[in-house]
């Protein structure tokens, strides 16, 4: 047994150093796997002590106590004895792959040109061989809700796994949701042109909300049917309007989030997501009587004002699923994609202010996993769905710990291997040789 | 109601002796005017209750109980009135147009002075006179005299260096030959750079501070014929050295900055302030400057929305709470300062905001000093304006009664012997109870306040009619509707006011039939009991609420003091030989360790039980950008002349979100604008402290230098400074060490002459950026240098070399994994982030494993923040090279505390736990690198800045405070006070490439 998991990572090994830059995707799964020993974090708060995975053709066919799984049936026992197997965490709201340098404007393809952009949709411009997103999967990241940015109606995202040859076998869920970016109540003087740089209340925001309403109004109509020409704007908002994708609307304070939600049901949409909703914590009796999830932002940020409480960012998350609301974290934000590896580290922060630890993985896996509606078949360590997990020295949520020694996404070995490893190990060959 | 301002000309002033005239005859009007029976006001404490003012010639001739009138004098009868000097406006730019700033983001930076023959600095202009420039401004003038202004001082408000002000008479009569007091009357200076040129440099707040010095320096040079060449601008400058310097400030914190280079050039500057000095009055008063302060106090915020009350932020609710109390605690605190209507909107303001100080307690005869004598004195006029001593200008305003009483008149403002009516004190006062007869109806009629602004009521019975009434001229005029009338036309009336106190006149009924009138004025009630009630009336309660330090959310009312301190049976993390010791006290006394060991007491300190904590030295950011008021002089690529210290921001919220995450020193490095940035500011993070003494006097100089991207402006449209590659900033370094090498051999030289020889040899010049880069080959200052890319940071390692001094530390560094063995050779620390790249094209390589491999080959390594907010959790950043590359914990712990104190040259005093240094201190709830420690309780020298366990009991006395606040402001827009919209008040945020001008 010790000797195929030698073998294993020998392999592993080779691949990582014979490859320069993109790593290859990994093969399909073609022996049976069986993780044993390992403390289990199913990913619904749940924990297995001295538990197994096993899975085979990509799919999880073992959940439960070492003892009671039948080890003679794999191929291959992966002995994770004092380790720790999660299912394979899921960023929200991410921009992965739609940017390779963000100060390179070459680079950047996640922000289009214009106001209402339904029709937009990020999977097409996803870089599948993105350096940055092969540096997310050493740290269990294996999934991510790839988003458009810009305009008033941002785009269509998509869901994607992280080790694919091209976007097409990247998707799992392909245009997912539209995403808002709810105008803003408050604005900003544009100091550059000798404007105060204060925040105010804004004069336009009840005219951009019209437009908004409009927008959809216009579009709703449009799709009763009855005109000649096909409007690809109106058309793109066809699944959402029969409820077959989600809305993300972007909203940070009370009076944006309410009055979004508010028109959301108005206008007889059901799958309503927040994301961002610093100030959600006020409204939960809301979100709750209409069923709306929250994307929390990074706790890594600072408050909004001076006079906030200088941890509160810190305690979203726990004072938003204290009241019942499923919550995940979303990455948009400074330097988003390559921040995006960081995304353990975020629920682990979340957790060290009171938010329990299980939860905090579970905001990462499960919840984010319903959110996005991947949750029948990704999200948590559950008999009949992806084999998508990795094993952790330890506590994946602390950056000491989070040292990732197998990672799996639909049962196929992952390279962890990326662009940085390499350059770490040619640097120490140099040094070591000398 | 229309104001009114007669000018009547008693005096002809206007023709010299020796000018021509040909529209007349050349006669000459000799008489005085004598006012009599008037409380005379000859300084605020020097007062003639009942006498006589003479002036002749625009000009105060003598005043007394008992003088004796001249046969050709006007006798103007005061019958009690008071006479006081008229106010002096000591700064204004009355007359004189300010450029306004033009804003062209397309143009090309202007890197050099437009002009020949001046300074190198466009905004340097000593020469210009304000004079030059200034048009007597009538309605400007009407405004000023009506609020009681007699002369105003006016300049050039354009610039660092503005020139010169005149000092002018509001005399609307004469020309320019009479109403000019001085034409040279003071030097003015700023920190803002003007808008009449586009030159870059200074872009911040710095840069103007160290352009300034070096004017200082440049001036003594030229003045000793150090200079080839003409400088207009520096000749004015000298010529202008024996006048008033005011220098406008604009707030407390830039009062004190403006005090620093004052103080190191031994000048006095006349210091305009910001209406803020309450909030750090100590620091204020020990400057001993002479001030003008401004008195536009914020109007209440509207806060009637419940959802926007969040935007206004309770320093700036507190601001407006407690600013009117400034004139009084800058009075009680012996602080000398004139008013100015400066920042007022209106002029006409003035009165009700000066009336607002003193109902705040604000001393009536100071004020009067702070519009007389004090800025007479300040400009050294003081036997011509700011008194009525004899031989002093004709200026002075004659008032009902004491000039700040509520409701007291001010009746006439003299400027220059010239009258300027501005209520009409022979308007009789009229106000009473009247039976109005007309087409045998009696009605009541009753009249009130003042005669310039009559309000009537008229009754028939108890039935109100609408009716209004003006009184001007010595005419009464009423209108009113009927109480019968049915188609809403109106009766008026008019009749002439005489000696008697009826009246009776003619008007026409509302069917336009003429009619005659009359009104009989009944017995006055006894007054005396109106006055007693009015005594007795409770006086209105005005609460301000205390300040804290800094004046903000989370401020201090009493600053962290140091403690005896034991803290118990903690894990101690020393970073010395002993390592991770556990169940250990630690004793702190005096600020420092004093002892670390099993089962210590002391009977005086206060035990913290630290069972299950672990107790660390405080973290220290080497490379940090928060607590400053300007991050970047991005004007030249080499501005080594500027330094953080002169713009640390003790008032800036993240030194308190700091301290939350355990940090205790920073280093605030100069941005990465140019190859040779600014001097660094080390500081502790002591929350409260004013901002000079948050600066560690025990931090060896440091200068930020920077390569890469951001030196060759590489994401700037329209950069056209050099260097634009990495070759050229190469170039810059060899150039400038060159030059500062050859600067240091001339100082050395000519420093080594005999005193006579000196005396002989004119001194090279004293240039303040070549002083600080021979700082740098001589040793005496370090270098921190942001950098990316193996190129360049052996590049840079060579050209110190070649000049013979050592980088000390690579800031960034993100490829030194690259090259750690020349850095390990070179002896050049790194400070490093823990996992930043892919932002921009010269990190593509950085890897987070960086730090490991540096630290493995003997480089002294760092993980530093570049953030606000990822400084305050930097023990997390440290555990993250722990999963990459797997450095020790005890290693990884040293890389934000004993290594970055290393960098500072400060490792005798902080980093680690040791017996002997500063008690920085922090207690984590656990493992300190663990992702859910938090910091329970940061100290800096034996005193705790920072308490978890206190953040509650903050929170909610900010929310209490805020909530007085509001209900307040409430009140006040409820009254039918003015109020301003809710907003943030939001400072740019700096980063290391921010490069807007910062004020």
């Amino acid at each position: 047994m010790k000797n195929i998991y030698k073998s294993f990572t020998y392999i592993l090994l080779l691949i990582g150093t014979l490859t320069y830059a993109q790593q290859t995707p990994a093969n399909k799964q073609d022996a049976s796997i069986l993780i044993t020993g390992a403390t289990i974090h199913i990913g619904n708060g749940e924990v297995i002590q001295n538990g197994a995975v096993g899975f085979e053709n990509g799919k999880i066919t073992y959940v439960g106590t070492t003892e009671g799984a039948t080890s003679g049936t794999y191929k291959q026992i992966v002995d994770a004895s004092g380790k720790h197997v999660y299912p394979g965490f899921i960023a929200t709201n991410a921009s992965l792959g739609l940017a390779e340098i963000d100060a390179v404007k070459a680079t950047r393809d996640f922000d289009e040109v214009g106001t209402f952009l339904p029709h937009i949709r990020s999977i097409i411009a996803y870089n599948a061989e993105s350096k940055v997103v092969e540096s997310m999967r050493p740290n269990g990241v294996l999934m991510a809700q790839t988003t458009p940015r810009g305009g008033t109606i941002s785009g269509t995202s998509s869901v994607v796994q992280l080790d694919a040859w091209n976007w097409e076998d990247a998707a799992i869920k392909i245009d997912d949701g539209i995403h808002i970016n709810w105008p803003s109540a408050y604005q900003q003087g544009r100091w550059w042109l000798g404007e105060d740089p204060s925040f105010k209340p804004s004069k336009t925001y009840s005219k951009r909300v019209d437009e908004v309403a409009d927008f959809f109004h216009n579009a709703s109509t449009y799709l009763k049917g009855g005109q000649k020409e096909k409007n690809l704007q109106f058309a793109a908002l066809k699944k959402l309007m029969e409820g077959e994708q989600k809305l993300y609307i972007h909203a940070g304070r009370e009076k944006e989030i309410v009055d979004a939600v508010n028109w959301a049901v108005k206008t007889g949409i059901s799958n309503l997501v927040i994301v961002h909703g610093n100030e959600a914590a006020s409204v939960t009796d809301l979100l709750k009587k209409h069923n709306v999830s929250v994307l929390v932002p990074r706790p890594h940020r600072l408050p909004w004002a001076q006079d906030d409480d200088v941890l509160g960012p810190f305690k979203l998350a726990k004072n938003l699923s204290d009241k019942g609301i499923l919550v995940a974290i979303e990455m948009e934000g400074q330097m988003e994609r390559m921040n995006t590896r960081n995304l353990p580290f975020y629920a682990g922060t979340y957790a060290a202010h009171g938010l329990d630890k299980e939860k905090a993985v579970q905001m990462i896996t499960l919840n984010a996993a319903k959110i996005l509606g991947i949750d029948d078949f990704a999200g948590s360590l559950e008999t009949g769905k992806d084999a998508t997990l990795f094993i952790s020295k330890g506590d994946a949520l602390d950056m000491r710990t989070n040292i990732v020694e197998h990672a799996f996404i639909q049962g196929r070995t992952l390279s962890l291997e990326t662009h940085q490893t390499t350059l770490h190990k040619r640097y120490m060959k140099k040094y070591n040789n000398k | 109601m229309l104001f009114l301002l007669a000018v009547f000309g008693f005096l002809n002033l206007s023709a010299q002796k020796y000018f021509p005239k040909n529209d007349g005859i050349k006669t000459k009007n000799d008489n005085y005017i004598a006012f009599t029976n008037a409380k005379i006001h000859i300084t605020p404490t020097q007062v003639i209750e009942n006498g006589t003012l003479l002036i002749k010639d625009g000009k105060v001739v003598s005043s007394g109980s008992s003088l004796t009138v001249p046969t050709n004098a006007i006798k103007i009868d005061l019958n009690g009135k008071h006479i006081y000097p008229s106010f002096i406006e000591i700064y204004s730019n009355f007359g004189i147009t300010t450029p306004k700033r033009s804003f062209n983001f397309n143009r090309r930076p202007q890197l050099d002075a437009t002009r020949k023959g001046y300074y190198w600095n466009d905004h340097i202009t000593p020469e210009i006179n304000g004079l030059d420039k200034l048009k007597f401004d009538n309605k400007k003038s009407a405004e000023l005299v009506k609020a009681g202004f007699g002369v105003v001082n006016t300049h050039f408000q354009d610039g660092i260096i503005r020139g010169t002000s005149a000092l002018v008479a509001l005399n609307s009569n004469d020309g320019n030959d009479v109403r000019i007091l001085n034409g040279k009357a003071a030097q003015h200076l700023s920190f803002r750079k003007g808008n009449t040129s586009q030159q870059s440099y200074p872009t911040s707040l710095m840069g103007a501070m160290a352009l300034l010095r070096q004017v200082y320096h440049d001036a003594k040079w030229y003045s000793k014929g150090g200079a080839t060449t003409t400088d207009r601008s520096l000749d004015a400058f000298n010529k202008n050295k024996n006048l008033p310097q005011i220098f406008d400030a604009g707030s407390m914190v830039n009062s004190l900055r403006a005090d620093k280079i004052a103080n190191e050039f031994g000048v006095n500057y006349i210091i305009k302030g910001g209406g803020d000095e309450y909030a750090r009055i100590k620091e204020v008063k020990n400057t001993n400057a002479r001030y003008i302060i401004p008195i536009d106090f914020p109007a209440a915020y509207d806060v009637s929305n419940p959802l926007n009350e969040g935007l206004v932020e309770l320093k700036d609710m507190r601001h407006w709470n407690q600013a009117p109390t400034n004139p009084k605690v800058l009075a009680d605190n012996g602080v000398s300062f004139a008013l100015t209507t400066t920042g007022l909107k209106k002029v006409s303001s003035f009165k009700n905001n000066l009336m607002n100080a003193i109902k705040h307690g604000f001393d009536k005869t100071k004020a009067l000093e702070a519009l007389t004598t004090v800025p007479a004195k300040m400009l050294g006029q003081s036997n011509l304006i700011g008194s009525l001593k004899n031989g002093s200008i004709a200026n002075f305003l004659i008032s009902s009664g004491d000039i700040f009483d509520k409701n007291s008149t001010l009746y006439e403002n003299w400027v220059q012997g010239h009258k300027n009516v501005i209520n009409d004190m022979n308007l009789k006062d009229i106000s009473g109870e009247y039976d109005l007869k007309i087409v045998g109806n009696t009605y009541k009629l009753k009249l009130s306040g003042k005669p310039g602004k009559l309000k009537s009521e008229l009754k028939k019975d108890s039935l109100k009619m609408d009716s209004k009434v003006t009184y001007k001229d010595g005419w009464i005029n009423l209108i009113y509707i009927p109480f019968d009338e049915k188609e809403k036309r109106f009766v008026r009336l008019k009749a002439v006011v005489n000696e008697s106190d009826n009246f009776t006149g003619s008007g026409s009924l509302a069917s336009g039939m003429p009619v005659s009138w009359s009104a009989v004025k009944k017995p006055t009630k006894d007054s005396a009991k109106d006055e007693k009630k009015k005594a007795n009336k409770k006086v209105e309660d005005i609460e301000v609420l205390p300040v804290s330090f800094p004046n903000t959310a989370y401020g201090l009312s009493e600053k962290a003091s140091q403690e005896t301190i034991l803290f118990r049976n903690a894990t101690v993390w020393t970073n010395e030989a002993e390592g991770i010791l556990k169940s250990t006290d630690v004793l702190v006394k005096n600020g420092k360790i004093v002892n670390i060991g099993a089962n210590l007491t002391d009977s005086n300190a206060r035990i913290i039980d630290a069972t299950g904590k672990h107790l660390t030295a405080g973290i220290v950011d080497e490379h940090s950008h928060i607590a400053a008021a300007a991050i970047n002089e991005a004007g030249h690529n080499s501005t080594a002349e500027v330094t953080i210290e002169d713009v640390v921001s003790d008032d800036d919220i993240n030194i308190f979100r700091n301290l939350s995450g355990g940090v205790t020193s920073i280093q605030i490095l100069h941005g990465s604008a140019n190859p040779i940035g600014g001097r660094s500011a080390v500081i502790k993070l002591k929350w409260g402290e004013s901002a000079d003494k948050l600066i560690n006097p025990n931090a060896d100089p440091f200068i930020k230098f920077a390569l890469g991207e951001n030196v060759k402006q590489s994401r700037s449209s329209n950069g056209i400074r050099f260097p634009q590659t990495r070759m050229g900033v190469e170039q810059v370094f060899v150039d400038y060490f060159q030059r500062a090498k050859e600067y240091d051999v001339e100082w050395k030289n000519y420093n080594k002459l005999s005193k006579k020889a000196k005396a002989r040899t004119k001194a090279p010049r004293y240039d303040i950026e070549m002083e600080t880069l021979a700082q740098i080959l001589n040793k005496e200052r370090f270098v921190s240098c942001h950098s990316y890319v193996q190129s360049e940071i052996n590049m840079l390692m060579k050209v110190a070399d070649r000049f013979n001094f050592n980088i000390n530390t690579f800031t960034h560094i993100l490829e030194g994994y690259k090259v750690a063995d020349k850095m390990k050779e070179h002896g050049v620390a790194g400070s490093t982030f823990s996992d930043w790249w892919a932002y921009k094209y010269e990190v593509n390589d950085a890897i987070p494993f960086n730090a490991a491999i540096m630290h493995s080959q003997g480089v002294l390594t760092a993980i530093n923040s570049d953030d606000r907010e990822m400084s305050r959790r930097l023990n997390q950043e440290a555990a993250k090279t722990v999963k990459y590359g797997g450095v020790s914990e005890e290693d990884a712990w040293k890389f934000v505390t004993l290594n970055p104190a290393k960098m500072l040259h400060l490792d005798d005093r902080i980093g680690s736990v040791k017996v002997g240094k500063d008690a920085d201190l922090v207690l984590w709830t656990e493992h300190p690198m663990s992702i859910y420690a938090k910091a329970e309780k940061t100290m800096i020298e034996g005193a705790i800045y920072y308490d978890l366990d206190k953040l509650p009991e903050m929170m909610e006395s900010i929310q209490l405070e805020r909530n007085k606040l509001i209900n307040m402001m409430l009140k006040a827009k409820n009254k039918g006070m003015k109020t301003q919209a809710p907003k943030t008040k939001k400072k740019v945020e700096l980063h290391c490439d921010t490069l807007i001008y910062q004020q």
